[in-house]
């Protein structure tokens, strides 16, 4: 009874697997097309790859993408983790869970309402301070917004197990402020600061509609252009591209697997999404 | 140290007022102008009283409920038999590794597989079914949202799962209750927890897709999030806009309501 029960357990999970992962086989499957759709394979041919290269516009953008993605993820984790600090440090029971909920509102609004208000409030920016051009500027910021929260959730837990009196002792023994986040403090964060770093990174690639809201002509990210062109249309560069993306989605994948097994399990990409 | 880190933590209070706050704050007010910017009630008037707006909120929320219910019909099975096989770190990642391809090629994905010459239409005329067109129907639109939430249904109820202490199970069993009994009474009961942070993971933003619905949906499936766009960016009413946002962002504490509920008087 038992063994019949764990077979179909893995013919249920085999199902669940195909269903998750034939559409992105399919999706590079048909960049090694030799036509032209994605209806016919007609033979094999890597002509798609080298259009996909040649195309400096669209390679420009990946560049943009990862740019954006590597600052707003260093700047947001900068902010979150002094943010994380300051509220591990609230003494008061009230005004901490308060902190939190603020904290934890843009992760759980939907993108369209933080992409819709952020356009709102960079244009209402724009009429007070002057000029303000919806461009990289904009998407940034909204990136790195978007981002503290996540920072802040990995990070805070980090505290938690922290020892205090180990900072009381340093302080004891004379260390200064600086000495105490520098040697005491941010080693214990470290593995919730990387985490964080991480997460806030694969936010910011994986973004779409909060940067179609607060992005103007001059600027766009890949998920933007994929975008505009899928509404055109099947082409078969974009097969070629989502290659490359699965290839370093496994390559940041294995790399979190190594630094989640450094930190612990809990800290999977559960709980918060966009 | 405390005067240290209030220096530091400044950068994160700028962050707090301005985009947590003020957007807050912005949205609600700008759903009571009109398009010239003075004070009105007509936003949400227009939105009580012609039909067309209550009926494309009930047609969304009805929507990502079944987006919610399948993928959760479809998640707790295959989370619950993650947690019995071996290499379950390596299994969890496997479901983690496709919410890292951006959701726009995997939406693109679908055009191809869905379009009248594409696959399903092969593998149907294979066993002799007539082409059927998938893109642009309500059912394409479920199921390109469901596929890409899955995962996020997947995560919470596998880490409920296996937060479970397996003594619990012992206990069940020794005392006499049968699998089926020791799954409803037990496992389920304390695996809640996941469930309802996967609802909350999928129900929302099933509210609110909006490019799936361009993409796959054509113009046929409304949701929320389509309607707050074409109102922001197209026809570029932002007070109507901003009015449909308020109606998503108090559906969004309903929901967090109903799912967070029992956490009060909950296990810890």
């Amino acid at each position: 009874m038992k063994k019949s029960r764990f077979k179909w357990s893995n013919l249920y999970l085999i199902l669940v697997f195909c269903f998750l992962y034939i559409p992105i086989f399919y999706l590079m499957f048909y960049a090694f097309n030799a036509g032209s759709t994605m209806n016919k394979f007609t033979g094999f041919s890597l002509a798609h790859f080298g259009e996909l290269f040649a195309d400096t516009r669209l390679i420009i953008i990946l560049l943009n993408t990862f740019i954006l993605a590597f600052l707003s993820a260093l700047i947001a984790t900068l902010i979150g983790t002094f943010g994380a600090l300051f509220i591990y440090y609230v003494k008061q029971n009230r005004s901490k869970t308060l902190l939190l909920s603020l904290n934890n509102i843009l992760m759980v609004s939907p993108d369209v309402i933080i992409g819709a208000s952020f356009l709102i409030l960079f244009t209402t920016l724009g009429t007070a301070v002057g000029s303000l051009n919806l461009g990289f500027i904009t998407v940034l910021l909204s990136h790195i917004a978007f981002s503290i929260p996540i920072v802040v959730l990995m990070v805070l837990p980090k505290m938690q197990e922290m020892n205090d009196s180990m900072v009381d002792a340093a302080r004891d023994l004379g260390a200064s402020n600086f000495q105490v986040l520098k040697d005491i403090v941010l080693p214990v964060l470290s593995p919730g600061i990387i985490a964080g770093y991480f997460m806030a990174f694969t936010y910011s690639l994986d973004d779409f509609a909060v940067t179609f809201f607060v992005t103007g002509n001059g600027f766009t990210t890949l998920a933007v252009e994929i975008y505009s062109r899928a509404r055109r249309g099947v082409s078969l560069e974009i097969n070629a591209l989502s290659t490359l993306v699965f290839l370093m989605a496994l390559i940041l994948v294995i790399g979190y697997y190594y630094i989640s097994q450094d930190t612990g399990k809990n800290n999977s990409k559960g709980g918060g999404v966009k | 140290m405390k005067k240290y880190n209030t220096l530091f933590a400044i950068p994160y209070f700028i962050w707090l007022v301005l985009f947590v706050i003020a957007p807050v704050i912005l949205i609600f007010g700008y759903s009571f102008l009109d398009s010239q910017g003075h004070f009105t009630l007509a936003n949400y008037a227009t939105y009580f009283a012609s039909g067309k707006y209550l009926m494309m909120t009930f047609n969304s929320v009805w929507y990502a409920f079944l987006i919610t219910l399948v993928t959760l019909i479809v998640s707790y099975p295959t989370a619950y038999f993650l947690t019995k096989l071996k290499h379950r770190d390596l299994w969890l990642l496997l479901i983690i590794l496709p919410t890292w391809i951006n959701m726009l090629l995997k939406a693109y994905a679908f055009i191809g597989i869905f379009g009248l010459h594409g696959s399903i239409n092969h593998f149907l005329q294979f066993f002799g079914l007539a082409p059927h067109q998938f893109l642009f129907t309500d059912v394409g639109f479920m199921v390109v949202a469901m596929y890409i939430q899955l995962p996020f249904m997947i995560i919470p109820i596998f880490n409920g799962l296996e937060e479970l202490d397996n003594s619990l199970i012992r206990a069940s069993r020794d005392l006499g209750a049968n699998a089926w009994q020791t799954f409803t009474k037990v496992i389920f009961p304390l695996s809640l927890e996941g469930v309802k942070s996967g609802v909350q993971a999928v129900f929302i933003p099933s509210l609110s897709f909006f490019m799936i619905t361009r993409l796959i949906g054509g113009n046929r499936v409304i949701t929320l999030g389509t309607a707050i766009e074409e109102h922001f960016l197209v026809t570029q009413n932002w007070g109507m806009g901003s009015t449909i946002g308020v109606v998503l962002i108090i559906a969004m504490f309903i929901v967090m309501a109903l799912t967070s509920e029992r956490k009060k008087g909950g296990k810890r």
